[in-house]
């Protein structure tokens, strides 16, 4: 019974942090719909554009790690501009639905670019933090836990309270939320647009980085990336697309849900049921609150 | 210009005999290599069948869905099961029930499209993408019990006659092509199309005006689904020869979704023009890595261009053209047609002047 509780616990907490890694996705996709209301299709393509550029500057330049770091920070900080320039700005008037496409277009950019400067091949990420349990919990607590995990935890945590702070108590902060609340209004008023959308892409690339470098230490750095990162999307119905703790819990609950369904119900139908199952949580989800749970209201004006 | 036959104009049918008499008497006598027909035409005319499902769902309906894969899957593994347990059936019923059971898919999953719309109805799509897929891939059933993992399509059998050549092949689809595109324009002319259309411009506008959301938008639904699941019969059956689920990963749904806009959102002869574009595009960059450049540029690197390339021709489009080649090639009909006329009513009011 005890073992049993043990094991259901250590599924627990292993899905939940590695609902944090979730978490660490839909982080960018909140961040830009916050301030331009645009959903960034693109953000998985951008995780992996950017680890691939830092693994590949790391392997390929033999740039040391913490240089490559802030080079790939830089190389995001660069297509935040492009995309301002050359996405965004064309399609300040244009209906939700054609800049989703657009940024779907610009995800097929990115892993292009991506692919053809560093090539296709998996590429390791060693970031010093190995993907093993923590021998002190294991001994004292009876869980494996792997130190990964915790060190995802721990970045999303950070992360998530520096955003916070940004968004609620500066100045840029406020200026972010007038302009997501109503672009025209907070132009009007001289909030200068461009500046916004270049600080707001240019963060969402930086924490594209930091999660794909976490993704990358777990799973390699390849083209699947992209693929995990669309299991942001439930992260973000159900966390809300425009609260930040939202994307923390979506992340919390998605993880959770899919390990202790994988491990519990999944033997019963051939396993693998991990693929589906936070979508299918997310129609749910959909049919009894569409706004998710943090986020805000739906109002459509007729 | 005045209906000459049902509601056809003299232009409507012009068109159907140009492009029936290009299709069944030109392309067979001119083209005999049979790469054009394995690799080219009969995908060609697969995919152009999925984009029109996809059309219908986005372009007409409006609802935002990403999930043709699965339904196409849907279909294949319907075919290859009716016509394994249920022979009786023949192809042409095969190829219209797993049409249908394709469609309970397309109801299932359209459902949330009565409450959600935009990205959130995408990532209820992408539930039927994922499920359709795991689905198959896990219970033996639906492969027979095959451990190979890639099963080999039947051969296709039509009033006991065998479709088993190229040419022949594209024949069984370019005639299911050619129905259900008919059947599709028919519809999106129609009433059935009006209402699709009215939900899309302004779905409470067009409820209030008596449009059933609920039955506008599952019919869409179960339509494009049907359009789908015949696809991938006849990819699966046609073009792979063979049925892996892998086949019909979200990759190939992307692709249609590209298909689908970047050839002309709200069009028929768009999903032609993008599933032509999508498909022949690799082949003539894969032609000039190999002529221009003798082989020098590695091949991964050329797809990873062509990623590229259609990532940035879907920004441009959605830019400076939103409703894609179908209306790029519309504008330069109409700029043609304008300019001589207006040049000669200059000159004529130019000749009454002096």
């Amino acid at each position: 019974m005890v073992d049993e509780l043990l094991f259901f616990m250590e599924v627990l907490v292993g899905g939940l942090l590695a609902g944090t890694m979730y978490s660490l996705v839909a982080l960018g996709f909140v961040l830009i719909f916050k301030a331009s209301a645009t959903f960034n299709f693109s953000q998985g393509a951008m995780v992996f554009f950017s680890v691939l550029a830092f693994v590949g500057f790391m392997q390929d330049f033999n740039i040391p790690f913490v240089l490559a770091f802030i080079l790939a920070a830089l190389l995001m900080v660069v297509v935040g501009l492009c995309t301002e320039r050359f996405v965004l700005r064309p399609l300040m008037n244009a209906s939700e639905d054609t800049v989703l496409m657009a940024t779907i277009g610009l995800g097929y950019v990115l892993e292009g670019l991506a692919q053809a400067a560093w090539g296709v091949e998996v590429r390791r990420l060693d970031l010093g933090i190995g993907d093993f349990p923590v021998p002190w919990i294991a001994d004292n607590l009876k869980l494996f836990i792997s130190a990964l995990d915790i060190t995802a935890g721990v970045v999303a945590a950070i992360m998530i309270i520096g955003l916070f702070l940004l968004f609620k108590y500066t100045k840029i902060g406020l200026g972010l939320r007038a302009v997501a609340d109503d672009a025209g209004a907070a132009s009007s008023i001289g909030i200068p647009l461009k500046h916004i959308m270049l600080l707001v892409w240019s963060a969402a690339g930086v924490v594209a980085l930091v999660a794909g470098c976490m993704w990358g230490a777990r799973a390699g750095v390849q083209f699947a990336l992209v693929d995990l990162a669309l299991k942001a999307l439930p992260v973000l119905i159900i966390g809300g697309f425009s609260s930040i703790p939202g994307a923390i819990i979506g992340g919390l609950i998605i993880g959770a849900v899919e390990k202790v369904l994988e491990v519990y119900i999944g033997p019963f139908f051939g396993g693998a049921i991990e693929g589906w199952a936070p979508y299918v949580l997310a129609i749910f989800f959909l049919l009894y609150r569409p706004e998710g749970l943090f986020g805000e209201k739906i109002i459509r004006r007729v | 210009m005045k209906p000459v036959f049902m509601t056809y104009t003299k232009k409507d049918l012009i068109n159907l005999a140009v492009c029936m008499v290009l299709s069944v008497l030109v392309i067979p006598t001119f083209i005999t290599t049979e790469y054009w027909y394995t690799s080219i035409l009969i995908p060609w005319l697969c995919l152009a069948l999925a984009t029109i499902g996809q059309q219908i769902v986005m372009g007409y309906t409006g609802q935002l869905a990403l999930g043709a894969a699965g339904f196409m899957a849907a279909g294949a593994f319907a075919m290859f099961n009716l016509i394994l347990r249920v022979p009786d059936l023949g192809f042409v019923g095969s190829l219209i029930v797993s049409g249908l059971i394709a469609a309970a898919f397309g109801i299932l999953f359209g459902l949330p499209s009565l409450k959600v719309r935009g990205i959130y109805l995408m990532v209820a799509t992408l539930a039927s993408q994922f499920f359709i897929i795991w689905m198959i891939d896990k219970f033996g059933w639906f492969k027979n019990y095959d451990s190979s993992g890639i099963i080999t399509a039947q051969d296709i059998v039509i009033l006991g006659k065998p479709f088993t050549t190229p040419l022949a092949m594209y024949f069984v689809c370019l005639a299911v092509t050619t129905v259900l595109t008919l059947l599709a324009m028919n519809m999106a002319r129609g009433s059935t199309g009006r209402n699709w259309m009215a939900v899309r411009d302004m779905d409470i506008a067009a409820e209030s005006m008596g449009v059933s959301l609920l039955r506008t938008k599952v019919q869409a639904f179960a339509i494009s689904a049907f359009y789908c699941g015949v696809a991938g019969a006849l990819f699966a059956f046609c073009y792979l020869k063979s049925l892996e689920p892998v086949a019909f990963d979200i990759k190939l749904s992307f692709k249609i979704l590209f298909m689908c806009i970047l050839g002309g959102l709200g069009t028929i002869n768009g999903a032609f023009i993008g599933a032509a574009f999508i498909l022949l595009f690799p082949v003539l960059l894969n032609a000039i890595g190999n002529n221009v450049f003798h082989g020098a540029i590695d091949a991964t690197i050329i797809s990873s261009i062509e990623q590229v390339i259609f990532g940035g021709l879907m920004i441009i489009f959605m830019i400076y053209e939103p409703l894609g080649m179908a209306k790029l090639w519309e504008n330069i009909k109409q700029k043609w047609k304008t300019k001589i006329p207006s040049s000669t009513n200059l000159k004529s009011s130019l000749s009454k002047k002096t």
